[in-house]
């Protein structure tokens, strides 16, 4: 792969995407208030649960906020890339425009992850990571650098996750054309994150471990966090990112050769 | 000797096509349990393409034509047999193999839609790995054989379908290829929109020797691009040869109206050897068969007091039409 020529390449997603969005002023407007009160609301939700009882599953509410800031991280991340992209590629299979993608001398699944990018969600990441700063002072969390490449490294595997999980069902449009609603109940799957995963009943943790594995996409990265974390668990997040990322790359290609493009 | 750059031996391309029975109650029976059938949309086809030569695929909707495009460029599998463009397998999709080629489809565009046709083709640019100096150098060149310049520069949202079609082949072009895939191309521009496509499309053959590959159902692309055709007829190859042979075949007589100076004239010309078409008045229209009109035209002038007469060539799209619901030709 020519390094040196897909950065160029993103430089120009960048550029035309940014172009195109700025287009229209108001819709970004509106996002970023969204953003903003969506964001109030979570933190308004989480105190309601925590009112009652100082702890749920063990958590404190200043504890609690660092899953809130990393899922805002998170969702951020997801209104930047991945809901800009992934959503297209349904839309790229109904009315046969892969066919420009796939006849591009450069990845097909680089140009249909990255072409897009939405600039309102840069305020919901930006806006996570004040809210995570902010936890950090509350719960004198003491800043070091294995402290510091611990939660990079976790973050990023949640990235790659949530990333796989997303890109895994978009690819099955190939097949089913039509998958507008197992992304919507990925989405609210994804809300789940917000809340520590030992306030679950043991068979939801094991699903939610297993089977969707949102425990990995926040839990993990908020206890490194609170440095509860163990070194197993997260050299699971690792093994588990890997497969995600490895699969679903696998499984593009292989769908690929199930692509009949649209009729024209 | 010119150079195969495509061939294509025994190639079948099957689908899973589901089907549905009328009705709410085939609704749900459709949804339950789906029926699904194999059907052989392309069956056994071969032939080759020289380097330079523009092909015109002829067929009526549903034909095999733009199955047969797509698995040129590699976007679908083959079923069976084998292809081979540009010494490429194309469903490998390999990288030098997708600089050599484009396809241009007349319903779908690869612009973005809210911004200038500049930027996506600055975009391209850097896809198929060009400078910027390159790129600009191209942009300008095949901006003036398309006759386009402020539309550059104008969201792609704002500009007429004719306008949009050239900024649409021109960021197929930016990287010089030399396979031409084009499905439709002039589908929905006006006559002069479509006369100048043409004229771009000839020029550009011309000057690179690009190999063309050209579907349309406008019979004037045909005619005026393409010296061979190739016609399908429900996924096999009816006719695979020149254009002219085969409106020779179709068509082989000629439509002669000639008006006499009386009625009596025109009656005892009906009468003669000739095939007669109709009579109105002193006005009768005769066949006369291509290759004996000099003479019969003679005999016509020598014989009978003419005032005028008109020499009509059928229509070409009834001429193709012929083709498109026939199975074999042989010429």
């Amino acid at each position: 792969m020519n390094l040196r020529k897909y950065l160029k390449v993103y430089k120009k997603f960048l550029h035309t995407s940014l172009a195109s969005e700025l287009e229209y002023k108001t819709n970004i407007l509106v996002d970023l208030i969204t953003a903003i009160l969506s964001l109030v609301g979570s933190i308004f939700l989480l105190s309601i649960f925590f009112q009652n009882n100082g702890f749920i599953g063990g958590w404190k509410f200043e504890q609690a906020l660092i899953i809130q800031a990393i899922y805002t991280i998170l969702n951020g991340i997801t209104n930047t890339w991945f809901n800009p992209n992934l959503t297209e590629i349904v839309k790229h299979i109904r009315e046969g425009t892969l066919d420009f993608v796939l006849l591009k001398p450069i990845d097909s699944q680089f140009f249909i992850s990255l072409k897009k990018i939405n600039p309102s969600g840069f305020l919901e990441i930006m806006l996570g990571f004040f809210l995570l700063l902010f936890c950090i002072r509350i719960n004198q969390i003491i800043l070091s650098l294995s402290f510091l490449s611990l939660s990079l490294i976790t973050i990023s595997c949640s990235i790659c996750i949530l990333y796989s999980l997303w890109f895994f069902i978009s690819t099955t449009t190939i097949w089913f054309v039509k998958t507008w609603n197992a992304i919507e109940v990925l989405r609210s799957f994804l809300y789940i994150g917000r809340f520590p995963l030992n306030s679950f009943s043991f068979s939801l943790r094991i699903f939610f471990s297993v089977f969707i594995p949102i425990a990995f996409i926040t839990t993990i990265p908020s206890e490194v966090f609170l440095g509860l974390s163990q070194l197993w668990k997260i050299l699971l997040e690792i093994i588990v990112a890997a497969v995600f990322i490895k699969t679903s790359r696998k499984f593009w290609l292989f769908a690929l050769k199930f692509y009949s493009s649209a009729s024209s | 000797m010119v150079q195969n750059i495509i061939d294509v031996r025994n190639l079948s391309k099957s689908f899973d096509i589901s089907s549905k029975e009328p009705g709410l109650k085939g609704t749900i029976k459709h949804f339950f349990r789906r029926q699904t059938k194999s059907i052989k949309v392309i069956k056994d086809i071969s032939f080759e393409i020289k380097e330079g030569e523009i092909v015109g695929f002829l067929g009526a909707n549903g034909a095999g034509k733009t199955t047969i495009l797509k698995m040129l460029c590699g976007l679908i599998y083959p079923s069976e047999g084998s292809i081979l463009v540009s010494g490429y397998l194309p469903y490998r999709r390999k990288e030098n193999f997708l600089k050599n080629i484009t396809l241009i489809m007349g319903q779908k565009q690869q612009l973005i839609w809210d911004l200038p046709p500049i930027e996506s083709f600055y975009l391209n640019a850097s896809i198929y790995d060009l400078d910027k100096f390159e790129a600009k150098k191209r942009i300008k060149k095949l901006s003036e054989m398309l006759e386009i310049d402020e539309e550059l520069f104008i969201p792609v949202r704002k500009l007429s379908l004719g306008q949009r079609m050239k900024s649409e082949l021109l960021a197929a072009l930016i990287h010089e290829p030399n396979i031409l895939f084009l499905d439709e191309p002039t589908l929905g521009l006006d006559i002069n929109a479509q006369r100048n496509l043409r004229k771009f499309l000839q020029k550009y053959n011309k000057e690179t020797n690009a190999t063309i590959c050209l579907t349309s159902h406008y019979m004037k692309d045909i005619t005026s691009l393409c010296k061979r055709v190739i016609c399908v007829h429900e996924g096999a190859i009816s006719y695979d040869g020149k254009l002219d042979l085969l409106l020779k075949k179709l068509s082989p007589v000629k439509e002669i109206l000639i008006v006499c100076r009386s009625e009596e004239e025109a009656i005892k010309l009906e009468n003669s050897c000739f095939t007669v078409k109709n009579r109105i008045k002193n006005e009768i229209t005769i066949k006369i068969e291509k290759n004996s009109i000099t003479s019969s035209l003679k005999t016509i002038l020598n014989n009978f007091d003419i005032e005028d007469l008109y020499i009509n060539e059928p229509p070409i799209d009834e001429v193709i039409g012929k083709v498109l619901i026939k199975k074999d030709y042989d010429i």
